[in-house]
């Protein structure tokens, strides 16, 4: 159904601005970072939408939510409507409409950034999801039919709530395997409470993956309280969904990474995120530093150093490339400068350095500068010959990346990895192995929450092909 | 929510708990670990796994109160739940890769300190009931803080050593260790110690000396302890290792025992940790 709105009826001008915390203010504290926009605010800019004929947006969208329709409704004061629309292709929009990288997205290939600035529909998104939080009750249920086939599903981030929620939809009997404590993965270990909050968003939008019938046990290590062997052997499952992410912290290899004061972002993160350590009432300590580098470009540095100047540090990026080459979310960055991170762009670590106590004190670096493009098409960076330098402080946070946590690979038999050590899977997510699927950073390595969703949404569909035409057979 | 079925006190500051849970007794081996959180505010606690009994569906934890988790972990009784129970964790300790010829032509010998003597126990026992009985060597600064002598000597060959002679052979386990082979003509063909950092360091050394490969139980610091966040890496050969991902046992010839030690402080009397904070949003 395409609505009646006329190109005309779009209203022209500025994009509506999105409330923020003050930035001197906000650099002290955990709370979210951007307030989003309240329902005025909302309409004012879901008038901006031109509601194209061939919309862009929606192509860029890697689940394509139909953007322009959610906004109609906006239009028409009706959010219920407009989460309708998006709930059809998206379970989580309030934590996608927080973290997903819309300017590479829909809001890239929006057709009013050509010109001026493209419709926020990151924004419109996450105040359509957050409207959806505050009427839980009041949303409509699917009418499920169960089959009575039982899927398993490994790890409870966004590949496999995306997935959980569609194959629910189908009428399978999903249940969710956790190893940590709490629910939602990256979503709850890694990204900053400033960022995406826990109870408010991340644990609502479990609420209603679960609200499906979908279950969820924690502390369960899958290779080693039981294996994929075990659910499709012996625990009656008849599909298993492997969204287990990449968790597995990347090092330089570079001296002095061992020291005292050397941190992963992964562990930093976590002691901040899953196990609040910024919050005295948590029993778990974190390391304070008075001067914290934090080297890597990507979105999980600039959550690390943001953490370390809210922990109370002076907090530096070093980061080999050029800015432009930072390859986080610009709104982060953004976000970041104001919050008077130091960005030192061209900067390589050569050496950490510690004391006679085995604390750092220091990291040696070099100079670089951009030489011919690289394979991913970005100039590669190459060191400046004797341009050695030392920058003094006391805690070094690694945020190099990561790869897939090996434990699966190595307890199912039959399951095909690649050389990165990530689960070799086809574009719908079957793997080498019949009835094991698999999406998300565990086949891809590090990616984004909405990409991660993507595949387990297509896995979702892959895996009712499949036993439905199991129960065929 | 896991809870505690039995709970004794073996010696001051250290206590058994047997716990509910199926999953982990049935899946579990000797050398692997599980994490304790105690309840929502709770650390991730790393502990080895003592024994368990997969048909009561329990699993035996030792802990010695030193830090504010384990005496949370300690404080608790029987019939109250720890919120979190995860594992089994780890690899199993590589006796359980050999075969059983193989195994009947080993001489081994356990070296326990301190809380280190419980996780021994399911490596011995493991071995007994596969018909090879062990030397089990028992070392404590004084009588009063042996733990599970006779649940050792039902499984093993027990020496107990006390640094103060109050009990046993006066020394302590490296010179136990010494005396046994040296001057009673015990021979062995694998070690396997388990103890203080500074006690492993020591005795690995020892077995080194007298050229018995060793393997020695890592207690590294962990947040997660699957592999995630990297804090209990130690170097091993010249190589960066996670305790938890590709331990907890290494060998101990080749364990950098001084970075393990002083990475293991990294919070003790370190003026930067969160007690520090000014930003503690909690109290404004």
């Amino acid at each position: 159904m395409k609505p009646k709105i006329a190109v005309v009826m779009a209203k022209k001008g500025p994009r509506i601005r999105v409330r923020e915390q003050d930035p001197a203010v906000r650099a002290c504290n955990f709370e979210e970072v951007s307030h989003g926009y309240n329902a005025e605010e909302a309409y004012e800019e879901s008038l901006r939408c031109l509601n194209c004929s061939k919309p862009r947006c929606v192509a860029a969208c890697p689940v394509h939510i139909n953007i322009p329709q959610f906004i109609y409704h906006l239009t028409e004061h009706d959010e219920m409507g407009a989460y309708a629309v998006i709930s059809q292709d998206n379970s989580l929009p309030s934590v996608c409409g927080r973290v997903c990288p819309q300017e590479k997205q829909c809001e890239g290939a929006c057709i009013l950034g050509i010109k001026g600035e493209p419709v926020a529909c990151g924004s419109l998104e996450r105040y359509v999801g957050d409207w959806a939080i505050r009427h839980q009750d009041e949303l409509p249920k699917p009418a499920i039919e169960k089959n009575g086939k039982k899927v398993a599903l490994i790890g409870s981030g966004p590949a496999s709530l995306a997935c959980a929620t569609d194959l629910a939809k189908f009428g399978y009997e999903v249940k969710v395997f956790e190893a940590l404590h709490q629910l939602g993965g990256v979503l709850v270990y890694g990204i900053p409470e400033f960022r995406l909050p826990k109870e408010g968003v991340v644990e609502k939008e479990v609420n209603w993956v679960k609200g499906l019938g979908v279950e969820f046990e924690n502390d369960v290590v899958v290779g080693r309280t039981f294996t994929i062997d075990d659910l499709l052997d012996k625990m009656g499952y008849d599909a298993v969904f492997i969204g287990s992410g990449a968790g597995l912290p990347k090092f330089m290899g570079i001296e002095g990474e061992n020291l005292n004061g050397v941190f992963s972002a992964n562990e930093y993160l976590t002691r901040a995120n899953l196990m609040h350590a910024y919050d005295c009432e948590y029993d778990t300590p974190i390391y304070l530093g008075k001067k914290v580098i934090v080297v890597g470009g990507g979105n999980v540095a600039m959550d690390a150093v943001r953490t370390a100047k809210r922990l109370g540090a002076e907090a530096v990026i070093v980061y080999r490339r050029s800015e432009a080459e930072l390859p986080a979310r610009a709104e982060e960055v953004h976000h970041a400068k104001q919050e008077g991170i130091i960005f030192k762009m061209l900067t390589n670590p050569v050496k950490i350095l510690g004391d006679e106590n085995g604390q750092v004190v220091g990291m040696e670096c070099v100079e670089m500068e951009l030489g011919e493009p690289d394979a991913s098409g970005r100039r590669r960076p190459v060191e400046k010959k004797d341009s050695n330098f030392i920058i003094d402080c006391d805690v070094v946070i690694m945020a190099l990346g990561t790869s897939p946590n090996p434990l699966i690979k190595q307890t199912t038999h039959g399951l095909d990895t690649n050389r990165h050590g990530c689960v070799v899977a086809d574009e719908e997510g079957r793997t080498s192995r019949p009835g094991v699927f698999a999406g998300g950073d565990t086949v891809t390595g590090a990616a984004t929450v909405i990409l991660a969703m993507g595949a387990g949404r297509k896995a979702a569909k892959a895996i009712h092909e499949y036993l439905s035409n199991e129960s065929k057979g | 929510m896991f809870e505690i079925v039995t709970k004794r006190e073996l010696a001051a500051n250290i206590v058994e708990m047997q716990v509910k849970a199926p999953l982990i007794a049935n899946s579990a081996k000797p050398g692997q670990f599980l994490i304790v959180r105690t309840d929502r505010y709770g650390e991730r606690i790393p502990l080895t796994i003592c024994d368990y009994d997969a048909q009561a569906g329990t699993v035996t934890i030792v802990t010695q109160s030193i830090g504010l988790s384990t005496k949370k972990i300690n404080a608790m009784n029987v019939g109250e739940c720890f919120d979190d129970f995860a594992g089994p964790l780890g690899n199993p300790s590589d006796l359980l890769e050999l075969d059983e010829e193989t195994l009947k032509k080993e001489k081994v010998l356990f070296i326990a300190g301190g809380v280190g003597t419980a996780p021994v126990y399911p490596q011995v026992k493991w071995l007994k009931a596969r018909g090879v009985e062990a030397d089990v060597i028992i070392g404590a600064r004084t009588k009063d803080l042996f733990t599970y002598v006779s649940e050792m000597q039902e499984v093993g060959n027990v020496y107990l050593c006390t640094d103060d002679g109050s009990e046993g052979f006066h020394g302590n386990v490296t010179a136990l260790m010494k005396h046994l082979i040296e001057n009673e003509g015990k021979k062995y063909t694998r070690c396997v110690i388990i103890g203080p950092m500074i006690m492993m360091k020591f005795a690995a050394l020892t077995a080194k000396q007298f050229g018995i490969p060793s393997m020695v139980s890592l207690n590294a610091l962990m947040v997660d302890g699957t592999g995630m966040c990297g804090a209990c890496r130690v170097t091993v050969g010249n190589e960066t290792k996670f305790t938890c991902v590709d331990g907890p046992e290494f060998n101990g010839a080749l364990v950098d025992f001084d970075e393990a030690m002083r990475r293991q402080n990294m919070y003790k009397n370190n003026p930067k940790t969160k007690g520090e904070t000014k930003n503690c949003s909690c109290h404004g």
